[in-house]
């Protein structure tokens, strides 16, 4: 058989396809983490970061955006391969059943991972297509006389570095409001209730995932092991806590819709 | 202690089986569990029933031949500790206790509580031996190992193959038992001359044979009678690793 075709259809193949996507993915989701914090600073931040990341030179976004969507896929190829040949493996199940050690985390990956999935679509959905049926974008908020879903100029104040959204040729460019689109998402109870069960479900889901990547590459030992497993387990809090302070924030008037400095 | 038992009853491999009810009584707390059994079987015989069917050879906890499982748990409640060498003391009388034979496709049931365990043999001869005549004993230190990897090696070497991590997976996967006997020879220099095309085969036999996935719940390192450290899957997912690339260029040792 072909080298390459042996190793990834090998049990051990495909646990490293499993924990290398996790990896990507569980790093993926802290550096978004970090992205949307910025929505309890001005709103000058979060845009022009909004800003940067869809004008990146060499249609760049959209590598990203395919290189996520193809490492979603593996991870999510990986677990139905595993998961059909893993009942395969217990035709016969046992009529009394007990665990002695597997914490809850890891026996929920299934579901956990197949909720985030279903989160992760509509997530798509709702903020980069822009495209869920019942939820007027435009209608949620107003800021000023500017609907949030219009393109408003980014015209900053010079003092918090406005000039960066100009172009070479010094026109005006035009990008989208994040900040006000973001509360104006979550200014809706049934949304912020998704998102909060989503990440819940996404930090359990690390929990058991971010300590057992280290463990399919061969990476821990019992020495490390309870380090891992803490240090899953504050990575996976630590994210729950980041992104549910946000609908937290919203809810709360915490973060208020700001008028784009004209 | 009186007790009742929900036992596995099968009458052969094609049969179909199901759980029986029995009820044993005047079992002595001192007696093993597979002593337990023998009472209950005698009472069986008895009554002109076909006793139960469960594996057993030295009763001492080192061959690895009982394989029951117990309340759900392979070899019982008690860490590090065979069925054989569980004591009927750890349960309260008027208990009810499940046994079911081990269950995982590669293990197919023969009878009862006996359980087909040859795939494991088939792991074995796909690479965890030595390929060449090592010699009698040599002097001590004619070669150097040292100290932790010789524990190492002798804690992989401490695995009896009972299977009990099998049955104890939620995906069946055979990762500790090949996990161990891998890194037992892998790491010594003995072993090392075959490490890659020992690690390839020993691994591509264990899929074959339609063991489960490894998804490192810990279930294997609970239960196993011998305290094999789940450590032993971590080496065995790096020598696979390792082993893999050296095929893809070539280089496999």
């Amino acid at each position: 058989m072909n080298p390459i075709v042996a190793l990834i259809s090998s049990s051990l193949g495909k646990k490293y396809l499993m924990a290398i996507s996790g990896l990507l993915l569980s790093l993926f989701v802290l550096g978004h983490l970090v992205g949307n914090l910025q929505i309890f600073a001005d709103p000058y931040f979060i845009n022009s970061y909004a800003y940067k990341l869809h004008n990146l030179p060499y249609g760049l976004l959209w590598v990203i955006r395919f290189g996520l969507l193809a490492v979603v896929a593996v991870h999510v190829w990986t677990s139905i391969v595993l998961t059909l040949e893993n009942r395969k493996a217990r035709p016969q199940s046992y009529d009394k059943d007990a665990t002695a050690e597997a914490s809850l985390s890891s026996r929920t990956m299934r579901v956990s991972g197949i909720i985030v999935l279903l989160f992760l679509i509509f997530h798509l959905a709702h903020y980069t297509v822009k495209n869920v049926p019942g939820h007027e974008y435009g209608k949620a908020i107003q800021i000023k006389d500017v609907t949030y879903e219009a393109k408003v100029p980014l015209k900053l104040p010079e003092s918090k570095g406005g000039a960066v959204l100009k172009t070479p040729t010094g026109e005006d460019k035009y990008g989208y409001d994040v900040h006000t689109m973001m509360i104006a998402g979550f200014s809706h109870l049934w949304i912020t209730g998704i998102y909060l069960v989503a990440v819940f479900l996404l930090c359990n889901h690390l929990s058991h995932g971010v300590s057992s990547m280290f463990q399919s590459l061969g990476m821990r030992n019992s020495g490390s092991r309870k380090s891992l497993d803490l240090f899953a387990r504050i990575y996976g809090i630590g994210l729950f806590l980041g992104y549910s302070s946000i609908p937290v924030a919203v809810l709360l008037g915490i973060i208020k819709v700001q008028g784009i400095p004209a | 202690m009186n007790l009742t038992l929900k036992v596995w009853r099968q009458a052969d491999a094609d049969s179909d089986g199901k759980m029986v009810d029995y009820k044993v009584e005047d079992v002595s707390e001192g007696s093993s569990f597979l002593e337990m059994l023998d009472i209950l079987n005698e009472q069986l015989v008895e009554t002109g029933e076909e006793p139960i069917a469960f594996d057993h050879d030295c009763r001492e906890g080192i061959c690895g031949m009982c394989s029951l499982v117990i309340n759900g748990l392979p070899h019982g409640p008690e860490r590090l500790t065979t069925a054989c060498q569980l004591h009927m003391r750890h349960f309260k009388d008027g208990d009810t206790i499940t046994i079911e034979p081990w269950r995982a496709k590669p293990f197919p049931v023969v009878k009862d509580l006996v359980v087909d365990r040859s795939t494991f043999d088939d792991i074995q001869q796909a690479g965890g031996y030595i390929g060449v005549n090592t010699g009698a004993v040599v002097d001590a230190n004619a070669i150097p190992i040292p100290k932790e990897i010789a524990d190492w090696a002798m804690d992989g070497a401490a695995c009896i193959g009972c299977g009990a991590c099998v049955a104890a997976c939620k995906n069946a996967s055979a990762m500790l038992f090949t996990a161990a006997k891998v890194s037992q020879l892998n790491s010594l220099p003995q072993g090392e001359a075959e490490k890659d095309r020992r690690t390839l085969a020993m691994v591509e036999t264990m899929d074959a044979a339609g063991f489960g996935n490894c998804t490192n719940y810990g279930e294997c390192e609970a239960v196993c009678p011998k305290g094999i450290s789940l450590d032993m899957i971590s080496q065995l997912n790096r020598d696979y690793a390792a082993a893999a690339m050296r095929r893809l260029v070539g280089r496999a040792s």
